[in-house]
């Protein structure tokens, strides 16, 4: 895997960023773009506009065809059993608030219990908090131990008889833990409850199969693969999708509409109100081909060396401190540096072209229990190098020289 | 741009060492603030007197350099200002952080003139506005012995 002609072919690195060379460290947040993704979108529409799944001219066939290819492109990715597992959203937010709210409205009721865990983003928190109003249910945190994992015991010790699904991530976007998905389904089911795991970092960056993995329902997050924005997919095992009604309601998703009553198209249709991204999910095709030319695996490798280089140099810096270190990480090294607040070191590390997240990064529950308001991280991509981290490091000496005068 | 402007040794030293950062035992007023987009929380206490006089001032709260700077170098300006130039100092700084080049009132010296215009640097980074702002919006809230918690989303 040769990572100089990778870069190549994101174009954001041929331009200077206020006369730097961009560091990207922020890839966690949303990765950048290879051409052959910004290309797609154009061509789209600039050659083969048209709107899909309704009219029948010949664009619109073509149209049709395309964005549909996608959905098998993904199904094969993820190893789905079939296209029509695929759902596409605005986002994963999306992915996740369609299953809070279809779930919670067939199958919740006051008194049941959503387990999550303490690592969640808010979009795995958020939208099942809508459910303790309307439904009366209780929402149960499986906590983090101090290497910010969360391990199968701790899900198991918050599963009670009134447990009625588990939603999980699949990767911390702060303390980088890669949970025991696998393992945690597994107990899941030997209780019947239903698990839905948060993929939004799991799927840039790790081998996804959902035959082996087994949970009922994966959210991702398609701006964060390489791919557009606007963009997110929701894998529900068919037989979920079947029972679940319909999130939202418009065209596009109906079989027969009469004044006295309405009757819903099929699946994937069901779950697909509305014009969708249809720019998006074809030029994400091209995002699931890069990923599958270069391989998963072969990525997972590079960010694992990155990600242990990483760890390496910041610990032998003194004034920075780690969050989080647990056995299984991904490629997310989130820390503090003494004295200085995060959002001082983004903004130094900026003026250097270093790239990063300063903040909460939209949790707050794991912050609070850190007792931190904020903490500095570097994610990684694809594209990034041990020269990335160097330059990290060096601008993280030169935050400090600046707080010490 | 240049880092120098933005982290002035004034700031660094205001940023390290907060006046003024305590719990106040003695107040009438207060209101607190929120940047909900960086977690920076800031809490300020007021004891005006008879004549509307800030008599005492103190803060509390958590946030990068620029925002306790902010809050530290505010308080120092406050004590025993009136509420009408209380208002006109809080109107200035932050129409001087918006786009005037310098602040116009003529309530403060020389001295605390060159003082409050080192956040000036936060000018050219739009993103850190609201750092150095957020005090000042409580304050006006604090004055008005609001209840509702002063959010950085709902000023400009």
């Amino acid at each position: 895997m040769n990572i100089t002609n990778i870069k190549k072919q994101f174009p954001i690195f041929n331009n200077k960023v206020q006369n730097n060379d961009l560091v990207y460290l922020d890839s966690a947040n949303s990765s950048q773009k290879p051409q052959v993704v910004v290309d797609r979108i154009y061509d789209f529409y600039t050659k083969e506009f048209s709107n899909v799944g309704r009219s029948v001219h010949y664009l619109a066939v073509a149209a049709t065809n395309l964005y549909e290819n996608t959905r098998v492109l993904v199904q094969k990715y993820i190893n789905a059993k079939d296209p029509n597992e695929i759902v596409f959203t605005k986002g994963a937010t999306e992915a996740i608030n369609l299953v809070a709210n279809t779930f919670g409205q067939k199958f919740l009721e006051e008194g049941d219990e959503i387990l999550l865990t303490e690592l969640e983003h808010h979009s795995n928190y958020v939208p099942w908090h809508y459910l303790r109003k309307s439904k009366g249910v209780k929402i149960k945190f499986a906590e983090f131990n101090s290497d910010g994992e969360v391990t199968l015991e701790s899900i198991e010790k918050n599963i009670t008889p009134k447990t009625k699904i588990i939603a999980i991530t699949h990767l911390s976007n702060v303390t980088g833990a890669i949970l025991p998905i696998k393992e945690i389904t597994r107990l899941a089911h030997s209780k019947n409850i239903p698990v839905l795991v948060d993929g939004c970092q799991g799927a840039p960056h790790l081998k996804l199969d959902m035959q082996d993995v087994g949970c009922d329902f994966y959210a991702i997050s398609c701006h964060k693969m390489y791919g557009p924005t606007g963009l997110g997919i929701l894998y529900a095992k068919k037989k979920w999708l079947e029972v679940l009604p319909p999130y939202q309601g418009g065209g596009g998703m109906i079989r027969e509409v009469k004044k006295e009553g309405i009757t819903f198209g099929e699946l994937p249709n069901k779950y697909e109100a509305g014009t969708m991204a249809t720019a998006q999910v074809i030029a994400f095709g091209e995002s699931i081909k890069f990923l599958n030319k270069i391989g998963i695996e072969n990525i997972e490798k590079h960010e694992n060396e990155l990600t242990k280089y990483g760890e390496e140099i910041l610990r032998k810096n003194n004034s920075v401190k780690l969050i989080g270190s647990p056995k299984n990480k991904g490629s997310v090294l989130s820390f503090t540096l003494d004295g200085v607040h995060a959002h001082d070191i983004a903004t130094i590390l900026d003026e250097d072209g270093v790239a990063i997240r300063a903040g909460h990064h939209c949790c707050q529950i794991l912050h609070d229990k850190l007792g931190l308001s904020a903490t500095a991280r570097a994610s990684l991509g694809v594209y990034n190098t041990k020269d990335d981290l160097d330059k990290l490091n060096e601008s993280l000496n030169k935050c400090k020289k600046i707080f010490e005068g | 741009m240049d880092l120098k402007d933005l982290y002035q040794e004034i700031i660094l030293d205001h940023g390290k060492n907060p006046r003024n950062l305590k719990k106040s035992d003695n107040f009438n007023k207060d209101a607190k603030g929120h940047n909900p987009l960086c977690g920076d929380k800031v809490h300020i206490y007021l004891k005006v007197d008879e004549n509307n006089k800030i008599s005492d001032i103190a803060f509390e709260g958590s946030g990068c350099a620029i925002s306790m700077a902010s809050a530290s170098i505010m308080t120092d300006l406050m004590k025993e200002k009136k509420e009408i130039e209380v208002k006109e100092l809080v109107d200035d700084f932050l129409e001087m952080i918006k786009q005037n080049p310098e602040l116009k009132s003529k309530i403060l010296g020389e001295n605390e003139k060159t003082k409050l215009m080192s956040l000036s640097g936060v000018k050219k980074y739009p993103m850190r506005v609201k750092c150095a702002t957020m005090a000042w919006h409580t304050l006006t809230a604090a004055m008005k012995n609001t209840n509702e918690e002063t959010n950085t989303d709902k000023f400009e």
